[in-house]
């Protein structure tokens, strides 16, 4: 089984190197973007026989992958 | 009985000789603490050096939070044990919980590397005894120092004091110019200037000379306290 994690930064929370990537696609000349906000993704290889993936997954996250300060996550299961 | 101090070390540390190095021009016995070992020797007061443990991979201080040694600093906290977090050390104790907040990317995404001006403030604490109300001079190098939290964890900090030092000239963005910051009870401390760069005047300063003098004051005074 597979698991993808997405996380995200809540909103309220100031990206500094996410405005820089806006700002060097705005230089470029896509004008259109108005925000960016950079997240991390986790790809990961998981073993079968746990009866809860899902639940494993997001204590993983609440745990260690999200600092649930500053950061939210979306867990997918494959 | 001279007062005994662990200054861990994580893959990555790169301020723990400095660190041990001033604890013992204060008076006190520094033990060097691999991150590996289970539990604590007899200490009377653990501090976490800067560097970057782990190459700061996920999160500055996030995988060292789980180093082994990590379980038995926290229960030390828990027990009232003087803990002090510097820089990477600061941004281990976010992660552990043990004060609030966290620390992002500077907002100028730079790292900063230059002396900066603070007010000691807060509650006492064992590493700013004495110290609250004077301003010092200190060096920083970071690149995550922004201090962040919400809005009700922001106000709990400034109203009950936990804000121990205050950058005057922010220098990478932190909410209400916040360098370091105390657990509710006082005992841990985690800031991101470099006390123990500038203890002689030989390094360029001795502004965080006060720190390891209060660290020691306030040891035997502890020590005075349950012998009395």
């Amino acid at each position: 089984m597979r698991a993808r994690v997405y996380v995200t930064l809540k909103p309220g929370v100031h990206d500094p190197a996410g405005k820089a990537v806006q700002g060097g696609l705005v230089s470029m000349g896509y004008d259109e973007v108005r925000g960016v906000r950079i997240g991390k993704f986790f790809e990961m290889e998981l073993a079968d026989g746990e009866s809860d993936p899902r639940a494993r997954v997001e204590e993983m996250c609440r745990k260690l992958l999200a600092n649930t300060v500053i950061e939210s996550f979306r867990v997918e299961l494959l | 009985m001279t007062a005994t101090v662990a200054v861990v070390t994580f893959p990555g540390s790169n301020c723990d000789a400095d660190l041990r190095h001033a604890v013992s021009l204060f008076g006190m016995k520094a033990v060097a603490v691999w991150h590996k070992e289970s539990s604590l020797p007899k200490v009377d007061a653990v501090l976490l050096p800067g560097g970057f443990s782990y190459g700061d991979y996920l999160r500055c201080g996030a995988i060292a939070r789980f180093s082994p040694v990590m379980a038995d600093v926290v229960r030390f906290a828990a027990r009232g044990g003087p803990v002090l977090g510097v820089c990477n050390g600061f941004q281990i104790l976010t992660e552990c919980g043990l004060v609030p907040g966290v620390l992002l990317r500077n907002e100028g995404l730079t790292f900063q590397c230059r002396d900066v001006t603070l007010r000691v403030e807060g509650k006492q604490t064992p590493f700013t005894r004495g110290l609250v109300g004077q301003t010092l001079r200190l060096p920083i190098a970071h690149a995550e120092g922004n201090w962040f939290t919400d809005p009700e964890t922001l106000a709990r900090v400034e109203g009950e004091g936990q804000v121990a030092f205050r950058y005057v000239g922010n220098p990478n963005g932190s909410l209400n110019d916040i360098a370091g910051v105390s657990n509710a009870a006082g005992n841990v401390v985690g800031l991101m200037p470099h006390p123990e760069r500038y203890v002689e005047a030989s390094l360029g300063g001795v502004d965080g000379a006060g720190v390891f003098r209060s660290l020691a004051g306030s040891i035997t005074n502890t020590e005075a306290g349950a012998t009395a």
